[in-house]
């Protein structure tokens, strides 16, 4: 979807303010809201497009107003609701006000240590990939009011396929429950010029990487 | 916005909930009360985080490819395979990619669309990071934002930006400083800065941690 979220290029958000010995979390709150969305995460209940799909539909303004963890937490009140998992009366009582449902599995303290690494991704390819390393690329011109990982700056560019990732879960459709539908993935690098024009830095180069389905050749 | 909220709001509620310890809590309280949530392992995975995951696991596999060239290679090539090892706890997770600062080239790594990041070699991502500004900025001013973290580099060092729109992950390598000839792999990890392996910094030169 065309949201706020997806911020490459965007004017007017001001200089980068890095913190000195920036603590991991700045308040205990964080630290619990973090912990419950890996926990939730590991039970299976969504997978982690669709909670990207979540934060992406705030509201804009509530989105820009937010802190990271903020987001987080609006994000999965969200999707808990529309999972029929937890009911926006009982975040309200404080408590839960009917039993929960059966999850595929429930996180212990034991199995931390496994959700410290990310899953993959890959998947069983569907067909031969399209491109290879050299190939001349342009990236389609769409607007789904869907997840997707195609940010708006690198639509309808050309650019060239680098490198061939692998095949890998989908997200446009998986967050929209339409199934991991794998699909190749490719580093595409663009000149700094094609995305931004002609004052662009002349040096510079960007890369997304990019899933089949966004491409076509040029 | 996202920084400034950030930065600011430990005065604020020393005697009050604030508005989000209160949604968290009401959140704990009802995932642990239907059965979905064991508040022993939410213990553990803030442990994990606090204490055990962090950039010193990024450091440690950058000080091995300044002194190691086959493992700078091995790392290069599958950077997923290469970093097996460096685990803290368990094994590194997948799809990590590995890219090589040069005189010639800088790369930076930013996430546009949300706040993707190597997790399990640099831990979790600082706030910067995840902010509007750099966000926006990263992909179409990037000496202006490496201007923010007070970094110039040389006219002619071409930039290289990667997004990481999917869940491939990135880390930078960054140039092993002058001076250091015959440092052990722990004293140059002690080098190897956070931000240099986002690419908006460099490593230290030996001076600096002197």
């Amino acid at each position: 979807m065309d949201g706020v979220h997806d911020m490459g290029g965007m004017h007017g958000f001001g200089k980068v303010e890095p913190e000195q010995n920036e603590p991991v979390f700045h308040d205990d709150w964080e630290r619990r809201l973090y912990a419950l969305y890996r926990a939730m995460s590991y039970a299976g209940v969504w997978v982690i497009d669709q909670a990207r799909f979540a934060r992406e539909r705030l509201p804009p303004a509530v989105y820009l107003a937010s802190s990271y963890y903020r987001k987080w937490e609006l994000g999965m009140e969200k999707l808990l609701a529309e999972l029929g998992l937890v009911g926006p009366d009982e975040l309200a009582a404080g408590h839960a006000l009917r039993p929960g449902k059966a999850l595929k599995r429930k996180l212990a303290a034991r199995d931390v240590p496994n959700i410290v690494t990310r899953g993959s991704y890959s998947r069983a390819p569907q067909a031969p990939a399209r491109f290879k390393p050299g190939d001349r690329i342009r990236t389609k011109n769409i607007h789904p009011t869907t997840h997707t990982r195609l940010p708006r700056y690198a639509r309808d560019r050309i650019g060239v396929i680098e490198a061939v990732r692998g095949c890998h879960v989908f997200p446009d459709t998986v967050a929209i429950d339409k199934g991991e539908d794998p699909q190749w993935l490719y580093t595409v690098v663009f000149d700094g010029r094609e995305l931004w024009g002609e004052d662009a830095e002349p040096s510079l180069k960007v890369s997304i990487e990019a899933f089949e389905p966004y491409l076509d050749l040029a | 916005m996202d920084q400034k909220h950030e930065h600011h709001h430990d005065d604020e509620h020393d005697s009050e909930l604030s508005e989000m310890q209160l949604r968290v809590r009401a959140l704990e309280t009802v995932l642990t009360e239907k059965g979905y949530v064991d508040p022993a392992a939410l213990d553990a995975i803030i442990e994990a985080y606090e204490t055990k995951v962090g950039p010193h696991i990024g450091a440690r596999v950058v000080a091995k490819a300044w002194s190691d060239p086959s493992f700078k290679r091995a790392l290069l090539d599958d950077a997923t395979k290469a970093v097996l090892a460096f685990g803290v706890i368990n094994r590194v997770g997948d799809h990590l990619i590995a890219v090589e600062n040069t005189p010639k080239l800088h790369n930076m790594i930013v996430c546009t669309l949300c706040s993707c990041y190597p997790w399990e070699v640099l831990g979790l991502p600082p706030v910067w990071y995840k902010s509007a500004p750099y966000r926006s900025r990263a992909v179409n001013d990037p000496r202006g934002v490496l201007a923010d973290f007070g970094v110039k580099l040389p006219v002619g060092t071409a930039i290289r930006v990667w997004d990481s729109t999917a869940e491939t992950r990135f880390i930078v390598l960054p140039m092993r400083p002058t001076g250091t000839e015959g440092w052990s792999e722990e004293k140059l990890a002690g080098l190897v800065t956070r931000d240099s392996m986002i690419g908006t910094g460099l490593a230290k030169a030996p001076s600096e941690v002197a």
